[in-house]
């Protein structure tokens, strides 16, 4: 029964393998987009500029409130059209056409980015008021007050949620094996395909995505000791 | 931007939206049912309640609804055994596949609100209602439920709004709900931006009523909300 597992040209083994590979990058990736996109929109959230706060928001309540199936639809049949618009703006007239594993990483991303808001905005309203004041007292601005006193302990504290977020990006990617990308998903449909024997593979998916989270979780946690050194306990501030 | 086909478009799709609504509310109650049952079973303090239970959720949250769709739909009927069952009639239309994998997944999901509800309860209440003679199922239905809905309220609203957003994944096992008939018209008009308008506008006002509801709901309840 298992040697449909075999590594090589016999088996699917190490195309499943390779399947967990693009998983693990394509969710990185758009976890990585989505917490740019977060600390932006955190930023629009918090700051006191009445439009960029209704842009915010509307981008948040639109990508909690609508499938993501469908965002994953808008970006794939519409992603490349949008590029080329912009590019024609620009001055190019050319054919661009997005692969599958840049539009999964958009449309992934966009949508991881709405939690990361979230998150980030949470772990900024945390921090003390007096860091601020501290701050400012020291005659830090912009860069030297956000970038060196507030982004370390906002990290810190927003740790725990983009590790909710991670684990929600991570299971989003499975969608965009509707797109073509050629993850575990996409990967295990494939191989059910061609072998008959759907149960398997499927049990297989299911058996990689498990163990990623498993190590996903193993090292968050980590991280979490790492950069709580030094303060009481977890949850304690 | 095309409105005569956002205007046309729209009286399509909202043909998927007692689809969507039917499949949601069959698995919410259906899971809702389930999750109670789980999160009895995980804070039973019996090893072998408790530990399934926690697998079971584990499982379920571990792995992409996606996938949980798939090997509900395609994976179960690879047996010749389950296609020769009572159940095939069942397992062999998507309609079912569908309810019976968003029931499992929201019971997964929801057991956890339901279970944390629960704990919420002040174990003084439980030792007060002991102490005025009510049994154990009576405490639970007069002490412990009505405490557990109004905790559980704010989350479980939630949990409602994602299987709205769930119930889209339906469309992929060819079932038309609003998502479905949003792809259709997508691939045959080649109008993405404009169909995503639409469909999504329809889903932000469903999603928006839910919250409407649970909050006239919290409110009737006097749920303390959590700052």
């Amino acid at each position: 029964m298992f040697e449909v597992f075999s590594f090589g040209s016999s088996g699917w083994g190490d195309e499943m393998l390779m399947g967990a590979l693009m998983t693990v990058l394509v969710s990185a990736s758009s976890l990585l987009l989505g917490i740019l996109i977060g600390i932006i929109f955190a930023a629009c959230k918090l700051s006191n500029i009445f439009i960029l706060k209704i842009i915010a928001n509307t981008y948040t309540t639109i990508i909690r409130g609508i499938p993501e199936l469908l965002v994953i639809y808008l970006l794939f049949f519409g992603g490349s059209g949008a590029v080329m618009y912009i590019a024609k703006i620009f001055g190019y007239d050319g054919y661009i056409e997005l692969n599958a594993f840049t539009i999964g990483t958009i449309a992934v991303g966009a949508i991881s980015g709405a939690y990361s808001t979230e998150v980030i905005r949470g772990a900024v309203n945390s921090v003390h008021k007096g860091q601020f004041e501290a701050g400012k007292t020291l005659g830090l601005s912009g860069y030297g007050l956000y970038g060196r006193v507030i982004f370390p302990q906002v990290a810190r504290i927003a740790l725990p949620g983009i590790g909710n977020v991670w684990q929600i990006t991570l299971k989003d990617t499975a969608l965009i094996s509707v797109t073509g990308l050629v993850e575990i998903m996409r990967q295990s449909r494939i191989a059910a395909g061609s072998t008959h024997e759907p149960f398997i593979f499927y049990t297989a998916a299911i058996i990689l995505y498990l163990v990623i989270t498993r190590l996903s979780n193993i090292l968050f946690d980590k991280a979490e000791d790492t950069y709580s050194k030094g303060f009481i306990s977890k949850g304690a501030l | 931007m095309r409105f005569e086909l956002m205007y046309e478009s729209f009286f399509k799709i909202i043909e998927g939206i007692p689809l969507t609504l039917q499949v949601v509310s069959i698995s919410t109650v259906l899971g809702l049912a389930l999750a109670i049952i789980v999160a009895l079973m995980r804070i039973s303090g019996r090893k072998s309640m408790s530990i399934p239970a926690y697998y079971f959720v584990y499982l379920i949250r571990g792995t992409p609804l996606l996938l949980q769709l798939y090997f509900v739909y395609y994976g179960l009927g690879q047996f010749s055994f389950i296609r020769e069952s009572i159940l095939w009639p069942i397992l062999k239309e998507p309609y079912w596949c569908g309810i019976i994998t968003l029931t499992i997944s929201t019971g997964a999901y929801s057991s956890e609100i339901i279970r944390g509800g629960i704990l919420s309860v002040s174990k003084n209440f439980i030792e007060a209602s002991g102490a005025l003679g009510l049994n154990k199922i009576k405490t639970f239905l007069l002490i412990t439920l009505p405490i557990t809905v109004r905790q559980a309220l704010p989350a479980y609203g939630n949990e409602l709004i994602l299987m709205v957003k769930a119930s889209s994944l339906i469309s992929i096992i060819t079932l038309m709900e609003i998502t479905g008939i949003a792809r259709t018209i997508i691939s045959k008009t080649y109008a993405p931006v404009e169909i995503f308008l639409v469909a999504g506008s329809i889903y932000l006002i469903i999603n928006f009523i839910i919250v409407l509801a649970v909050g006239l709901a919290e409110r009737k309840l006097g749920t303390v909300k959590a700052n």
